[in-house]
């Protein structure tokens, strides 16, 4: 047992050393520039083996779609009381989104339309249906192909917010974006 | 490690030993008849007490008054001769004796007679086999009998309710006796399960399953678990009802834009659309023979009930009080609609006289859903929210019997009522 664990921390140690991101440059690296102070005696010559590159920036990583510093990764659209459209403040994030998926056609969206606790449970389901719809169309004016998108609604069964009042049901009126690979 | 097991192996059981419903009767009826029901003669060596249980599910029903029997030595059999101006000194109406004898085959044989005390005669008695497991079925059998010969109409005892019960994130789907008594779970979820319908026969359910980040309609075999995916279109999925004959299901699709009614197979195949609104049309319902279902739809601009032809048609506006009428049921001899109102901001259960239009609101609860009538029509079964718990309660047809049913430590929601057990 204690040899298997040896071994497994021997091979992360490997992994760590051939993965070294690029961008640490030289770290503990002693500095080689012609002109300077001769290495000591016991310095070995260093060769560096090729790095390949993670771009975690590049459009199509998930990272993009979830780092809290991208505007991607604001995934939710607020609706009024008894309302269904989709209200001008978040046109701005509909596009963005609308744009990611222009530029990723394997990308796929789920669109889950939700609404607050009161009254039936089915026509709610129908009500968050009528919001996920209209995310949808909005998105597909954007020139979104429809078979990137699908609309649903978990209508009242998952709320953001457990409260049973204005402020919780305002939270709960609502639709969310989610990426393939998220569904 | 091995206390890690047990602790482990507790959690897992855990969960069902709070899971009973806990049953507290909240009204009654205004005429109850008096019945003495003297404890089985032997009915000791049977792990729970039939007459107990024979007494309370007639007392639940509203329509009964159980009467304190005092010991008898020797004990009472349904075979004892009936000192009938004493029964009638203690105000019984009716009485029921009966006797229990283990078999040599480890099984045990239960007789009862039941009597008219006011006339002095005997209305009928049975006699069963059952093992130490059936005694509570056992004992819904003889109040099922006792509530047909005293009412005559069909008892519900022996049949059972399906309902939802989510405990933190935990969403299960859960079968119990009409008492809330023997639940199991025939669904365990993390994810939510809503609007379970039983088939016609008592044997599946078809129910509404978010395990896949949406909902998609399931039918369940409860004997072996089996499921398999009835409606999984792109879009949402939802609202199941069977046809009377249980071949067929009414679902409420997205696939087409909107929430629209569709017949489909209820293996999945033959899909039919049904309705074409604009508007929302959803929780479809079959009448009991099968040519009309009534269905919610905000085409008028506000939610209300409408009825159409099961082949389709024009649907025709049922319900015109109020702005939010939803979640149309539709009682077995199809003369009443039981539905949700919102009065005021209260959401309560209605009751529509079909022929007469005369309506009579049923709760005085606020946050009622999913009504479900007893297939004898008698009680209709709700979830309701007490104290910021949710529960199922029952309220009878006339709004006079009032029943409350709760679990420990978690909420009850999508109750329905299953048919007549054949």
């Amino acid at each position: 047992m204690r040899n298997v664990w040896i071994a497994a921390v021997f091979v992360a140690v490997l992994a760590g050393c051939a993965s070294t991101p690029e961008e640490q440059e030289g770290a503990g690296v002693e500095d080689r520039k012609p002109g300077a102070k001769p290495p000591g005696a016991q310095t070995q010559p260093i060769t560096q083996p090729p790095v390949a590159a993670v771009d975690l920036t590049k459009p199509g990583s998930r990272s993009m779609l979830t780092d809290p510093s991208s505007p991607l990764s604001k995934r939710s659209i607020y609706f009024d009381y008894d309302r269904y459209d989709v209200k001008e403040e978040y046109r701005p994030l509909v596009e963005l989104h609308a744009r990611y998926l222009r530029d990723n056609k394997q990308m796929k969206m789920l669109i889950q339309g939700n609404t607050d606790e009161r009254g039936s449970r089915e026509y709610n389901l129908a009500l968050g249906q009528r919001r996920s719809e209209a995310i949808k169309r909005m998105m597909m004016l954007m020139g979104v192909s429809e078979s990137q998108l699908e609309a649903v609604s978990l209508g009242e069964e998952k709320p953001k917010a457990e409260g049973h009042d204005e402020a919780a049901w305002a939270q709960n009126r609502r639709g969310d974006l989610l990426y393939s690979g998220e569904f | 490690m091995r206390l890690l097991i047990a602790a482990l192996l507790f959690l897992a059981a855990a969960p069902s030993a709070f899971a009973q419903l806990s049953i507290e009767i909240t009204g009654a009826g205004a005429q109850r008849l008096p019945i003495a029901i003297a404890p089985f003669a032997g009915e000791g060596a049977l792990p729970a007490g039939i007459s107990t249980i024979v007494r309370a599910d007639l007392e639940r029903s509203g329509l009964f008054r159980g009467i304190e029997v005092p010991p008898h030595n020797p004990a009472l059999t349904e075979s004892s001769s009936v000192n009938f101006p004493e029964w009638k000194s203690r105000l019984a109406d009716a009485l029921v004796l009966g006797s229990v004898a283990a078999r040599s085959d480890g099984r045990y044989e239960v007789r009862f007679r039941l009597f008219d005390v006011v006339k002095q005669t005997q209305l009928g008695g049975v006699a069963y086999t059952l093992t130490p497991q059936q005694v509570r079925a056992t004992a819904h059998r003889i109040a099922d009998y006792v509530y047909e010969k005293l009412t005559g109409e069909k008892g519900v005892f022996s049949t059972r309710i399906a309902y939802v019960v989510k405990r933190g994130t935990r969403f299960e789907l859960q079968i119990a006796d009409a008492d809330g008594a023997g639940e199991e779970t025939a669904l365990a979820s993390f994810e939510p399960i809503i609007s379970p319908a039983w088939s016609p026969d008592g044997k599946r359910l078809a129910y509404v399953s978010f395990e896949n980040k949406k909902p998609v309609v399931y039918v369940h075999s409860l004997l072996d678990g089996k499921r398999h995916v009835a409606a999984n279109f792109k879009g949402s999925n939802s609202a199941p009802a069977w046809s009377p004959d249980g071949s067929k299901l009414a679902v409420a699709l997205s696939r087409d834009g909107g929430s629209q009614l569709f017949l489909i197979n209820a293996d999945g195949s033959g899909l039919q659309r049904l309705s074409n609104s604009s508007g929302i049309d959803t929780e479809p319902v079959f009448s009991p023979d099968g040519s009309s279902i009534y269905f919610t739809s905000d085409r008028g601009g506000s939610p209300q009930i409408y009825r159409m032809p099961a082949r389709g048609g024009e649907p025709q506006r049922v319900t015109f009080e109020g702005s939010y009428n939803v979640s149309p049921r539709i009682s077995r001899d199809g003369k009443n609609l039981a539905y949700i109102a919102r009065n005021g901001g209260k959401f309560q259960v209605a009751l529509l006289d079909l022929a007469s239009r005369q309506v009579l609101t049923l709760t005085d609860s606020d946050k009622d859903e999913s009504p479900s009538f007893a297939p004898n029509g008698r009680m209709i079964l709700l979830a309701t929210v007490i104290g910021g718990r949710g529960v199922l309660s029952a309220v009878s047809a006339d709004g006079r019997v009032k029943q409350r049913l709760s679990v420990a430590a978690g909420d009850v929601r999508e109750p329905a009522w299953g048919p007549f057990i054949q």
